[in-house]
């Protein structure tokens, strides 16, 4: 079993790490294009699949996820506020959650 | 020679209180989806003090979220080290970009401070800064969007026994809507951002029902896809310098 404080012990320091270390110690761009591609592609890979498919286990029914999963890509990609779209999913979620 | 030359990075009153009404907003935002986070530390166990300090300290939503994950699944350290070091990799590349915007004679504590509290919507708030950045500007942005993040998981990880499940598990969805917002957008503007997000859901998909590999943790599963894919991607369709800028 591991302890609860020394995982966000280790979750802070590497993240501190990975946002001080550039800023203060290296200050030219980073030349190596495979390196640059590598860290520009990152954010997107990391978080659609962290996304997909755990979105359709947030209630016992998938469908509720799918749903807010469709909504939120359109409202996304018509560029709608980050804020708005949060509230969105949740409101389509418990609205499905209470009608079935 | 007898006038003293305004340094970048000077302490200015009307560019701190700039920072902290441009944190406002955030931080609302920060307050509303941190809620959904706190949801996540729950289900890890953590008490609502563990999720304020947590949340203060690291105040990274993937990166948290993907850090509670692996502490419900007991994964051992370093696999938390990896994990928090891949999916923060972002952070890496702001944190280059903004080592660009400082006037060369800003002291090393102002670029490790504000270096330290690079999230997406601070980040973007600091380089938006015209010329040289004030790290006082980025300071009272912090001050009011970072305790607002760490009270949005408290309150999380408190409501979350308090609420029906229902409507617990209709909040944990917000965070997959700021997910979709980050992703979603570019994906629009480049061809190439939504074939690959194509692939990561297919892949993700996959690698949840396939034999052994379902097994996997999902943190490690979301570490091992993140590798492999990122990689592939850079290998295949390598960014052309300016492209990798933002």
């Amino acid at each position: 079993m591991t302890n609860t404080w020394i995982s966000i012990l280790i979750m802070w320091l590497v993240t501190l790490a990975i946002r001080v270390l550039p800023v203060t110690l290296i200050r030219k761009p980073i030349k190596n294009q495979f390196l640059r591609s590598f860290l520009y592609y990152v954010p997107y890979v990391t978080l659609a699949v962290m996304t997909f498919p755990a979105i359709l286990s947030v209630t016992d029914n998938p469908a509720a996820g799918l749903l807010a999963l469709i909504a939120g890509i359109i409202m996304a990609w018509l560029g709608a506020d980050m804020f708005l779209v949060a509230g969105a999913l949740c409101g389509i979620v418990l609205v499905i959650s209470l009608l079935l | 020679m007898i006038k003293k030359k305004t340094q970048a990075y000077q302490f200015r009153p009307s560019v701190f209180l700039a920072g902290m009404r441009d944190g406002v907003p955030i931080g609302l935002g920060y307050l509303a989806v941190a809620f959904a986070l706190g949801i996540a530390a729950k289900k890890a166990g953590l008490t609502a003090g563990q999720g304020f300090i947590a949340s203060v300290l690291c105040s990274a939503s993937a990166g948290e979220f993907a850090g509670f994950t692996l502490i419900r699944e007991g994964a051992p350290y370093i696999i938390m080290a990896l994990t928090t070091l891949v999916i923060n990799a972002r952070y890496l590349l702001m944190s280059f970009s903004l080592s660009q915007r400082f006037s060369p004679d800003t002291p090393l504590i102002h670029r490790f401070f504000v270096g330290s509290y690079i999230t997406d919507e601070i980040f973007g708030i600091t380089i938006a800064q015209k010329g040289y950045v004030n790290p006082w500007y980025s300071y009272g942005a912090i001050l009011v969007a970072v305790p607002l993040w760490g009270i949005g998981t408290a309150a999380g990880i408190v409501a979350g026994s308090l609420l029906p499940a229902s409507v617990v598990a209709a909040l944990g969805v917000m965070l997959y809507g700021m997910f979709l917002c980050i992703f979603i957008p570019p994906a629009r503007k480049d061809r190439s951002i939504l074939l690959l997000i194509v692939i990561c859901f297919g892949a993700s998909f996959a690698a949840s029902v396939l034999p052994y590999i379902r097994k996997l943790s999902s943190g490690n599963r979301t570490l091992v896809l993140t590798v492999l894919i990122s990689a592939a991607a850079a290998l295949i369709a390598p960014r052309k310098e300016e492209e990798a800028h933002d």
